[in-house]
């Protein structure tokens, strides 16, 4: 059994278990941190991004002065952002089986995976999961199509080249592997190949394996898997939550009794505790609308706002803030908050009971009903008119490269009176926030990641106790930032297998058993023998036949006529004789009783020495030697047949035939 | 005793003697035995037996083998205890043997009731309470009754164990008043039997090598050393500190808090107080070590403080690691003002350690060593030792440190206060903490301000107070005023206090909570508003782009919370503050104080909370002083001299009283279904009628229709019926009313608890006796 690590970022893992001759890829999520390194697509025509000077080498040198701009001391590529793909070389993609999907966060580079590596298999993932997944999709694709960018950088990718520019983009990762982002055709092309399931499903994969998805509690829909034949049980954990908001709540459970357990999508802020963080997105908000000022929230169109925007709500009438307006604007805004909606079973059970009221779920409802909450597919039309201000934005992409948000970055950055407060982890807020700089407006960092924290992961895996833990190497030592905090790592035993990207790892684990069918008609023929008090043994003549990974003992056909004239005759074709059998000898053999039974016998002069594995019995005279091991017995004589078989008919005195 | 119990008592006593009648409510016997007490501290036992022989049939009772219930076995254990408290009754009780068989070999001691609890404590508080006379030593010698102690201290019930110590230490000291000569020597042969054998009880158990046994010993001890300090104490120390010495020595000390919590309570033992204070180190020093790379930086106890074996025997676990460390901060804190605290305090060392233990648990410490990486993930998020850390680091704050220690304390409560992991009352200890290291921070000398360093902290706080004033959680909110209230009541008058905060947000955001959903937060923005206020700190009314509109006075705002907030909170905390204003002399109210009085009354004359009408009598009461000339307590500070007008005519004195209305409040307030506010007027009335007999007048004392009027509507209002106002009240016929008014009994009628007639023993009695149906009541039913 073997693991290919195709992404090295340990919450949008991709990985590929080669597991009884199936091929399964777990995940395949997008690396977007690589869009920082480009300058932001501004949705209206910015003086200020337009007239960036170009950047030059230490010498004067200017050739990248077209793709490479400065800011305030940091270099961007100026060109259409592109992202940063699994690996595609490690394995041959064409023939992976199926693509199991935990949660929407982590499907983002399907397109690139299934329409562009031949592959023919495939994917599985939950309703939600593949709705709501499309929004990102359908809003990444909206937001970088309608900024057309003509130029498309590629010379600084050069490797000598990028050697000589300035941090990160000198250190770059993989950059030859970048690639722009995919077409809304290709989308629904790879979303057409998703087979929809629903939680504790068993989906068999070619009778070898069966995949069940989990609730894992962290997203609308998201799921850890089980993959399991009938003697191994591998768990695959990406993306879990165990905090109460508003999906199904994780089934740990059925993670127990794992040969190997696969630990993803951890928080990837594990000092910030989602309540905390929470109180403080409340109060700096409060503060700013307070002082006129307004707050931008850059944000997915899913996930954490519909749990923000429920805090708001039980929030903003105890603040105050009842007057002021909150805007989401995002092409799939309204498909987003009423899709919400509509998932009841997939939600926590005090959502669920709201269903049967009824009352809708979320109480964003509600906040749209009473004009609190105004949400605009673009900030072009309606939104223009019903614009007002002190008001409350939340808009994409987090990563402030691409999407609405930049327009207001450019709009509010300049007033101290404003905060854009980052809630979304995957990016660092310094980083997003580079191109913008100088920059007046209030920064609050509140990142609330709702995924385990490493305390919840010890008491998960005390809890379900795997034999083998395997994670991102990442998971495996302290942040380096805060290397005395041995609290925020993997701590189990054996310790956890770590990986990296384009790793390949052997998993740790034999397999022993397979499981045989037999044929009622040739488990009726079976004899069974007592040997000991409750173990039974029969032979069994049978042919074995295997198809599609099931194995069947049916019943030796018939002794063929001799009908002669053979010409062939392979290994394959042999069918086992029906002759006599030789009859299979159980038991063992007493040293001394054997000793006394050869002396009766008459011989003499025997030696016994012991050995690692049993005995050996000398018999000096004869020059013969008996070696008696635990499964094997060895009659050694030289040229004396008859003694040899007189000794055999001995030996077998003191075992049993059946 | 009164007949009317006499008679009832042998019927009682039959009913618990008898088995068949279970006595469901135990807290009868409690109040019974609550009034045995009082009779027996009254008069003589002896005389209460032989009046009623039924006490002694019931005791008498208790010996026959039978199937009483526990709770009347150890009941009568109990007063029997009580009535042999008095030596001739004791006597009386011992010719008749009743004594040895109800607490000796025979009595329920070797039964199967010995097994319940409630019956071996019985036995414990009975002798408790005859060991009073030396009759009772020899008593507690012959019976053996000791050694039973000694067993019960090792109880499976912690009240059993906690009892039999008690009762020794109580024997012990007995038995030491007995010889008159002086102390005793060492001389073993020297100490009266029953001391020595306690003693020697207590030597054995120190010399033991198992923890709960010394446990036992050092809580007699300290029970011994902090009630009593007879000469004899002093000797008996002299006796036992080897031992308790040895026991320091031993690695690792046993019975560590016990231990400590002796030498505590023993101010004399110099020699051992330095080594005593070391064990109660030892966990911070463990603390301090795990950030500090010079070995002996800790300068509190050197030697293995701080290793990872010591580490892993002091706190080995989450569980035993937090509790001992809380354990430890609390004794300090305790310790800290005693007068005999340790000499040198390491006041710098127990302050660093105090903000390396709440940098620990906020993941903020750097961890040199193993040992300190241990502590820091035992430690992390840890609310239970944040708090008691904040709370050690305020009382702290009555010494001083170094400079650069106390930059790091302000820099750790800031750090707590930012952090948005800091759980509501953890903010609220850090918030409390950091009041009283500004409170104790340099002054200049001659002026009240902040210092130079205080100050730079300010304008870093400021900001974070605003921010927890807008937090979600109502009780950060609720904390947050509380604070601003404190700060601005003691440093509201300094020009640079004044200035940072009213650049700040922070009196805007406390105008906008008085109308918080919480009404605590209600509550606590009406008292940080009316101390603002009273500094002149209220954000300026009607700034044009504010988003309400106009905005209203504070004393509008705080009246309309008065009349209208649906919550009793708030609406107390705004009378509070009409009070204090009014006793200041504030701005708002020394415009108009009638028209100001007169509203406050009348709105809190229809309060349904019985505290908002009590404060309204005290509002009325500084009023009166104020108009009378007679400030009940000055104020250095008032703005204007209180009202002096000595030589005014009574009755002119007392229009602007009836102008107010306050008579009419106070009479309602007379008659108040709520106690508290009943008595309250009745003071104030009572306090008025003294003020003014002085300076009475003849034609004053007229009867007058209009008083007889006013006599009658008063009737009424007492009978309850309050519908009909008094209509305007002239002086004079106040005055009249007053004298008339029976105020005295009422007060005294007030002054009985409204139960005092259930609580009679005589009820006691009836309710007992009803509840088996002896009574009869319920008989004619049953056929």
């Amino acid at each position: 059994m073997k693991l290919y690590c195709l992404s090295g970022h340990p919450t949008l893992p991709c990985n590929v278990l080669k597991f009884k001759s199936t091929t399964i890829m777990l995940d395949c999520g997008l690396d977007m941190t690589s869009t920082l390194n480009f300058l932001p697509l501004p949705l209206v025509q910015s003086p200020r991004l337009s007239n960036l000077p170009g950047w030059s080498l230490k010498d004067g040198n200017a050739f990248l002065d077209k793709e490479l701009k400065e800011c305030s001391g940091h270099v961007f590529v100026d060109s259409v952002p592109e992202f940063c793909l699994p690996e595609t070389e490690l394995i041959d993609l064409s023939t992976v089986d199926v693509i199991l999907i935990s949660n929407y966060h982590c499907m983002m580079a399907l397109p690139y995976i299934t329409e562009h590596t031949g592959f023919t298999g495939t994917v599985y993932a939950t309703e939600p999961t593949m709705q709501i997944g499309r929004l990102l999709m359908e809003e990444l694709v909206n937001f970088i199509e309608r900024v057309p960018k003509a130029q498309s950088a590629s010379l600084w990718k050069n490797k000598d080249i990028q050697r000589l520019l300035p941090s990160p983009l000198k250190d770059a990762v993989e950059v030859s592997t970048w690639r722009r982002c995919y077409t809304m055709q290709e989308v629904n092309s790879a979303l057409s190949k998703i087979q929809l399931v629903g939680y504790s499903q068993k989906i068999e994969l070619f009778g070898a394996v069966q995949v069940t998805p989990l609730s894992s509690g962290y997203a609308l829909g998201s799921s850890n898997w089980i993959i399991q034949s009938h003697y191994e049980k591998v768990s695959y954990v990406s993306g879990s939550s165990l905090l109460t908001t508003h999906p199904q709540p994780m089934d740990q459970a059925s993670l127990k009794n794992s040969d190997v357990l696969i630990l993803t999508g951890l928080t990837q802020i594990p000092t910030a505790n989602p309540d905390g963080m929470v109180g403080e997105f409340c109060s700096n908000l409060a503060l700013t609308v307070r002082n006129g000022g307004n707050v931008l929230v850059p944000c997915y169109p899913s996930g954490v706002i519909y749990d923000l925007l429920e805090c708001l709500y039980q929030y903003i009438d105890s603040a105050g803030l009842s007057n002021i307006p909150f805007y989401f604007i995002s092409p799939v805004a309204n498909s987003s908050l009423e899709f919400s909606q509509i998932f009841a079973e997939w939600l926590c059970h005090n959502k669920q009971t709201k269903v049967y009221l009824p009352e809708p779920p979320f109480p964003h409802a509600e906040l749209i009903q009473t004009n609190k909450l105004k949400h605009y597919p673009s900030l072009h039309g309606d939104f223009s008119s019903d614009f007002r201000q002190p008001c409350v934005v939340f808009t994409g992409h987090p990563s402030l490269r691409f999407g609405d948000v930049v327009h207001f970055m450019e709009l509010w950055g300049k007033s101290s009176l404003n905060t854009v407060i980052f809630t979304e982890p995957d990016f660092s807020y310094l980083e997003a926030l580079a191109p913008y700089q100088p920059l007046a407006m209030k920064c609050i960092y509140c990142p609330i990641d709702t995924r385990l924290n490493f305390i919840q992961v010890s008491k998960l895996l005390k809890e379900v106790q795997p034999l083998h833990v395997v994670c991102p190497e990442q998971y495996t030592q302290p942040p380096p930032a805060q290397s005395h905090r041995m609290d925020l790592m993997i701590d189990c035993q054996p310790p956890a297998m770590s990986y990296r990207r384009a790793e390949v790892l052997a998993l740790p684990f034999k397999r022993r058993y397979e499981k045989i069918e037999i044929m009622p008609e040739l488990a009726d023929a079976l004899v069974p023998m007592e040997i000991k008090p409750g173990i039974s043994l029969a032979t069994v003549s049978a042919v074995l036949h295997t198809k599609d990974n099931k194995h069947v003992l049916q019943p030796p056909p018939r002794p063929a006529q001799p009908t002669g004239g053979k010409k062939r005759k392979r290994a394959s074709d042999d069918i086992p004789d029906c002759k006599v059998l030789k009859p299979l000898l159980s038991g063992s053999i007493p040293v001394e009783q054997f000793v006394q039974t050869l002396e009766k016998h008459g011989f003499s002069d025997i030696k016994v020495e012991d050995t690692a594995k049993g005995h050996i019995v000398l018999l000096q005279e004869a020059e013969t030697l008996i070696q008696i091991e635990e499964d094997s017995t060895h009659i050694i004589c030289d040229n004396d047949e008859m003694l040899r078989v007189r000794l055999r008919d001995l030996v077998l005195k003191f075992l049993q035939k059946f | 005793m009164d007949p009317e119990c006499s008679q009832l008592l042998p019927a009682l006593c039959a009913v618990l003697a008898d088995p068949r009648q279970p006595m469901a409510d135990d807290t009868c016997l409690e109040k019974l035995l609550d009034w045995f007490k009082t009779i027996t501290e009254a008069g003589s036992s002896l005389l209460l037996l032989q009046e009623n022989p039924c006490l002694v049939e019931l005791l008498c009772h208790m010996l026959k083998p039978q199937d009483l219930s526990s709770r009347v076995l150890s009941f009568s254990l109990r007063l029997t205890g009580v009535f042999a408290a008095q030596e001739d009754c004791f006597q009386y009780l011992q010719q008749g043997e009743l004594l040895p068989r109800l607490f000796g070999e025979a009595g329920p001691l070797g039964g199967a009731a010995w097994t319940a609890p409630t019956v071996r404590s019985g036995w414990i508080q009975g002798l408790r309470s005859l060991a009073r006379h030396p009759s009772a030593l020899h008593f507690l010698a012959d019976c053996g009754a000791v050694d039973t102690i000694f067993s019960l201290q090792g109880d499976s019930s912690l009240f059993v164990a906690s009892a039999a110590g008690q009762l020794l230490v109580h024997i012990l000291g007995l038995s030491m008043q007995g010889p008159a000569d002086g102390p005793p020597s060492l001389q073993a042969g020297d100490w009266p039997a029953c001391a020595q054998k306690i003693v020697d009880h207590i030597e054995e158990s120190l010399r033991s090598a198992a923890t709960p046994q010394i446990t036992q010993a050092l809580n007699v001890l300290t029970t011994t050393f902090g009630h009593c300090h007879d000469p004899w104490t002093r000797v008996l120390w002299v006796r036992l500190s080897p031992l308790v010495a040895g026991l320091l020595e031993k690695d690792p000390v046993p019975a560590a808090h016990s231990l400590v919590d002796l030498l505590l309570s023993v101010a004399r033992p110099q020699a051992l107080r330095a080594q005593a204070f070391a064990v109660l180190l030892q966990p911070l020093a463990c603390v301090l070590k795990a950030t500090t790379q010079a070995p002996g930086a800790s300068g509190m106890v050197d030697g293995t403080a701080g290793d990872s074996v010591t580490v892993d025997t002091l706190l080995p676990s989450k569980a035993a690691c937090v509790g001992l460390l809380c354990r430890t901060l609390a004794h300090l804190e305790l310790l800290l003002p005693l007068p005999q605290r340790p000499c040198p305090w390491p006041q710098a060392s127990l302050l660093g350690a105090a903000v390396t233990l709440l940098q620990l648990c906020q993941g903020s410490a750097s961890p040199t060593s193993d040992a300190g990486r241990h502590l820091c993930a035992l430690l992390l998020g840890c609310v239970r030792v944040q708090r008691a850390a904040l709370d050690f680091l305020g009382t702290l704050s009555q010494g001083t440190g170094p400079p650069e220690l106390v930059t790091e304390v302000f820099a750790v409560l800031l750090e707590y206060l930012r952090s948005p992991d800091s759980s509501p009352t953890v903010l609220k200890k850090a918030f409390q903490a950091t009041f009283r290291w500004l409170l104790s921070s340099p002054k200049t000398p001659g002026c009240w301000d902040l210092d130079p360093q205080a100050l730079l902290f300010l304008r870093e706080l400021l900001p974070v107070l605003q921010k927890r004033l807008c937090s979600p959680c109502w009780e950060v909110r609720d904390s947050g005023l509380e604070f601003l209230t404190q700060m601005t009541g003691r440093w509201g008058g300094q020009a640079s206090f004044r200035h940072a905060l009213l650049a700040s947000e922070v009196p805007k955001l406390t105008e906008q909570l008085l109308r918080d959903p919480e009404s605590y937060v209600r509550a606590s923005a009406v008292a940080a508003t009316g101390q603002l206020s009273s500094q002149g700190l209220c954000v300026s009314p009607a700034s044009p782009e504010h988003l309400g509109g106009q905005q209203k006075s504070p004393l509008s705002e705080l009246l309309h919370i008065l009349s209208t907030d649906s919550e009793g909170f708030p609406r107390r905390a705004a009378m509070h503050v009409f009070t204090q204003w009014l006793r200041d002399s504030h701005a708002d109210v020394v415009g108009d104080t009638e028209e100001f009085v007169a509203g406050v009354l009348q709105v809190a004359s229809q309060d349904l909370d019985w505290e908002v009408r009590a404060q309204g009598l005290e509002l009325a009461l500084v009023f009166l002083e104020q108009t009378l000339g007679q400030p009940g307590s000055p104020c250095p500070y008032a703005v204007t001299p209180p009202v002096v007008a000595p030589a005014r005519p009574l009755a002119q004195a007392l229009q602007p009283l009836c102008r107010v209305r306050l008579f009419e409040f106070a009479f309602r307030a007379l008659f108040d279904c709520d106690r508290p506010v009943a008595q309250k007027s009745c003071d104030l009335l009572l306090f008025l009628r003294a003020k003014t007999a002085s300076s009475s007048s003849p034609q004053e004392a007229r009867i007058s229709p209009d008083v007889a009027s006013v006599e009658a509507a008063l009737q009424r209002w007492q009978a309850g019926d309050q519908a009909q106002p008094l209509g305007d009240l002239e002086p004079e016929v106040v005055l009249a009313v007053l004298r008339s008014m029976d105020l005295e009994g009422l007060r005294g009628a007030l002054a009985e608890s409204s139960d005092h007639v259930e609580k009679s023993p005589q009820s006691l009695l009836q309710d007992m006796l009803a509840t088996v149906g002896i009574l009869g009541e319920n008989e004619a039913d049953c056929y």
